[in-house]
């Protein structure tokens, strides 16, 4: 293992092969900025090249964009309030109140920073730890699954923000909407008015896309009309220096955000997206000032951005262990390493040890990479929200077109992000905030296939509750579902004290 | 030489961020009267990027480009697992410019199981099928039941009790579970996952008894189970020490097949044009190589024998469905 150990490193100090990577981390970052265009496409569009390379560059290249682009997702989040992929949905709730409040570099650097934390975190946990993981990853069957949908759905608490009325009937919006098309279990048509387009259900991006663009958008026009206040920002000195020594003295907050980005991720099919909603969850929960949250806290940004590079290592690791890709783009390495002749399993690191020592290691570099990229280029990237909104706002609606169009290749879907953006721009009028929505809409397929495959277990062991109630892993899944659930309660009654300390030092 | 590989690639990544930005190229003037093709040709994936039908396609699009002289853009369409995409292609133009790659038993099954599908099985047009993936059936490694025989005993002795994994409801897998049944009389519970990874998953997990698998899948993961039969013709080259059901007297076969197809009424010299270029690519030595150690079965059955094929396959379908829903009432 030595041995490989320092073909990797050399390999990966090979200028070629570095340059390549540093231009599929670029290339990753560009595509992830743009809604609608993901990780899994643009890592898809260079298969076909990748036969003409060696295996190391195409691995190398496929890591780079895949690191790239899970970054590049903050940044139409952070600046037009449109998460760039799934992943960055969290992202939204304080990076775009920050670039509100002319603060969008600070955010970018927060982005760039934590994302190259967690990224890293997370590759090191692959590096290091896959096998025992693996076994985890395996221990998850379909009454666990049930369980995590259901612990997702308790964030709502904190994602209502306000109206907690408001939040369940938004998520209820949410779990209704992901029941359209084929039922994934009984395999009967449901909510498609007889139009064969809606077969294939509503298309996550495709909704994210109308519902936190399109209203943002309109915003946009509407204060361009009513008064002269529009966001701004304004290049500053010292920005990049004072995030980044304010995040190194909050070691807990982004190692735990990495952490649970990296369990999320072994859990095969619960993506970046669960990811970075748990550890925005888990900041609000653990953070002393929670009100602060949704109002342009860089904490949140630091939560979200770090658990979901570090969800990009988790999700390679039933991959290189099992063979069993657990993200889409996962998918895409898979059938790399199969035209390279390289099976995944325990033969990988046997026979392909140089070379999947050389993948692994350059994730960690990709991630370095991107960090410096990224912080690089906060400034830059910042100053375009600064165009006028008459330039800024027919860009941003040509982009989310392109950008629903692109995701299937489907014009009903543009029409659907059209739909879904008017609902959202009224929805948010009344006060509805789009994560409750969203949520529901990501965990309702989770929670129904584990649900009825739960069902169907129970119905062959003659047990219900011994399939959903006996197992370990869903124990500890239903006391964090109640901890959850009776939190608000608990910390009622433990945060008397220090909220009457800060209401006297205010 | 590797510098060179590396600057070829970047090359071509440069070239295909062009081909994406859509710009067309007119290929060469044909010679005869019959001029085609002469602009890019659109080649449409059903199903998500990095899945099977995907790959193959990916794999397909150099040598076809070298074969008909034109650009062929891959764009996937998914949904619906395939039927979004068989949808819009047979409401397309059938001049040609776009195909479809389409899945055996996937294109029959919908429109049966299915008020809605959007398609009839006869309606999409085939053109070739040059990949098989037999299915097989395997069961945990430290299942007490060693042959399919030992397992079809058990669970005749407790119907219902033995769970069987596979992917999806009116899939290739359930059908295939399906035909078991009516050839034993044995009953199994089955538990359908949403595609072939997460029931592959479910499977080592120990979730399920046993599992409905594509052949590459089984091939992938041999040391992880028993494979008790697979459901080829023949003894199946990749996994030389499996027993197909015939070998063990249950009379079925059980594949998912892919192929390429047209819409309806397009001119048979388009589709004998398409036809030779896809079976050229079928029968090349390196790829048929390639899927073989990938544990797929190489195919290449040209437009006529696989509307025959399909034929045979949805009065097969059609006769299992019917006998299967006539119980259920």
């Amino acid at each position: 293992m030595p041995a490989d150990f320092i073909a990797a490193l050399s390999n990966i100090a090979q200028p070629t092969n570095f340059l390549i990577m540093a231009i599929g981390v670029g290339f990753g970052i560009i595509v992830g900025a743009l809604p609608g265009l993901t990780a899994t496409m643009a890592m898809a569009l260079l298969v076909p090249f990748t036969f003409t390379m060696d295996a190391v560059p195409a691995l190398m290249t496929l890591g780079g964009i895949y690191v790239g682009a899970i970054y590049g997702g903050c940044i139409a989040a952070i600046l037009v309030n449109t998460p760039g992929t799934p992943s960055a949905i969290a992202t939204t709730f304080d990076g775009f109140p920050l670039t509100k409040k002319g603060k969008a570099e600070h955010a970018l650097v927060t982005a760039a920073f934590s994302s190259a934390v967690g990224g890293v975190i997370g590759a090191v946990v692959l590096l290091l730890l896959s096998p025992p993981l693996a076994s985890i990853a395996l221990k998850f069957g379909p009454p666990e699954y049930f369980w995590l949908s259901i612990f997702g759905l308790t964030i709502i608490a904190t994602l209502a923000s306000g109206s907690m009325l408001k939040g369940l009937i938004g998520g209820g919006i949410g779990l209704l909407l992901s029941q359209i098309g084929i039922a994934p279990l009984g395999g009967e048509m449901r909510f498609t008015f007889g139009l064969y387009q809606l077969q294939a259900g509503l298309s996550l991006i495709v909704v994210l896309i109308g519902f936190f663009c399109i209203p943002e958008v309109l915003s946009m026009i509407e204060k361009k009309f009513s008064q002269h206040d529009s966001i701004n920002y304004k290049p500053q000195k010292g920005i990049a220096k004072g995030i980044i020594s304010d995040l190194i003295k909050k070691p807990i907050l982004l190692l735990r955000s990495a952490v649970i980005g990296a369990f999320v991720g072994i859990v095969p099919g619960a993506g970046g997206n669960i990811a970075g909603l748990v550890s925005y969850n888990e900041a609000v929960r653990w953070s002393k000032k929670p009100k602060e949250f949704g109002k342009g806290n860089i904490d949140g940004v630091a939560a979200s951005e770090a658990a979901n590079n570090a969800e990009v290592g988790g999700s390679l690791v039933p991959l290189m262990t099992l063979g069993i890709p657990g993200a889409a783009p996962a998918a895409i390495l898979l059938g790399a390493l199969m035209l390279q002749g390289m099976r995944p399993g325990p033969e990988l690191y046997i026979n392909y040890g140089d070379i999947t020592y050389t993948f692994l290691f350059s994730l960690i570099v990709a991630n370095i990479v991107m960090g410096v990229m990224a912080f690089y280029g906060a400034r830059h990237v910042a100053k375009l929200i600064n165009l006028p909104v008459s330039y800024l706002a027919p860009m941003v609606v040509f982009m989310t077109v392109i950008g629903s169009y692109a995701i299937r290749n489907n014009i009903t879907d543009v029409i659907i992000m059209i739909l879904f953006g008017l609902v959202g721009y009224v929805t948010k009028k009344a006060g509805f905030h789009p994560g409750p929505i969203v949520l529901g809409l990501i965990l309702g397929p989770i929670a129904e296939n584990g649900l009825v495959q739960s069902m169907l277990m129970g119905k062959s062991a003659g047990s219900m509750f011994e399939v959903f109630f006996t197992r370990p892993l869903s124990i500890i899944l239903i006391i964090l579902c109640l901890v959850s659930a009776g939190w608000p309660l608990i910390s009622n009654l433990r945060n008397k004290t220090p909220d009457k300390e800060a209401d006297a030092n205010a | 030489m590797k510098k060179v590989k590396v600057f070829a690639s970047i090359l071509s990544l440069l070239l295909m961020v062009g081909v994406f930005a859509g710009c067309a190229q007119n290929g060469e003037e044909g010679k005869d009267e019959f001029n085609y093709p002469t602009k890019t040709i659109k080649y449409v994936v059903p199903f998500n990027p990095g899945g099977q039908s995907d790959l193959e396609a990916r794999r397909q699009q150099k040598p076809l480009e070298e074969k008909l002289g034109v650009n062929v853009v891959i764009e996937n369409k998914p949904g619906g697992g395939g039927a979004v995409g068989w949808s819009e292609l047979v409401r397309k133009d059938p001049d040609g410019y776009y195909l479809t790659g389409m899945n055996i038993p996937h294109i029959i099954l919908q429109p049966l199981a299915r008020e809605n599908a959007g398609y009839e099985t006869d309606q999409v047009n085939p053109v070739a099928l040059f990949q098989g993936t037999p299915i097989g059936l395997a069961v945990q490694p430290d299942s007490p039941y060693n042959t399919l025989d030992e397992f079809i005993e058990a669970a005749k002795a407790k119907p219902g009790q033995i769970i069987v994994g596979g992917s999806g409801t009116y899939s290739g897998h359930h059908i295939t579970l399906m035909q078991l049944q009516d050839k034993t009389g044995a009953e199994f519970q089955y538990v359908p996952s949403q595609g072939a990874a997460p029931s592959l998953q479910s499977f080592l997990g120990g979730h399920v008894d046993a599992l409905l698998a594509n052949s590459n899948d089984l091939v992938q993961q041999e040391e992880n189970m028993k494979i008790l039969a697979i459901g080829s013709k023949e003894r199946f080259e990749s996994l030389p020490d499996v027993k197909t059901f015939m070998e063990q007297d249950i009379d079925m076969t059980a594949s998912i097949d892919r192929g390429v197809a047209v819409p309806p009424e397009t001119d048979k010299r388009i589709i004998e044009k398409l036809e030779k270029a896809f079976l050229e690519i079928a029968k090349d030595e390196e790829i048929r190589a390639q899927m073989k150690e990938e544990g797929f079965l190489p195919l290449a059955m040209g437009a006529e024998e696989s509307k025959q094929y399909i034929n045979e396959m949805k009065d097969k379908y059609s006769a299992i469905l019917e006998k299967v829903q006539a119980e259920a009432k």
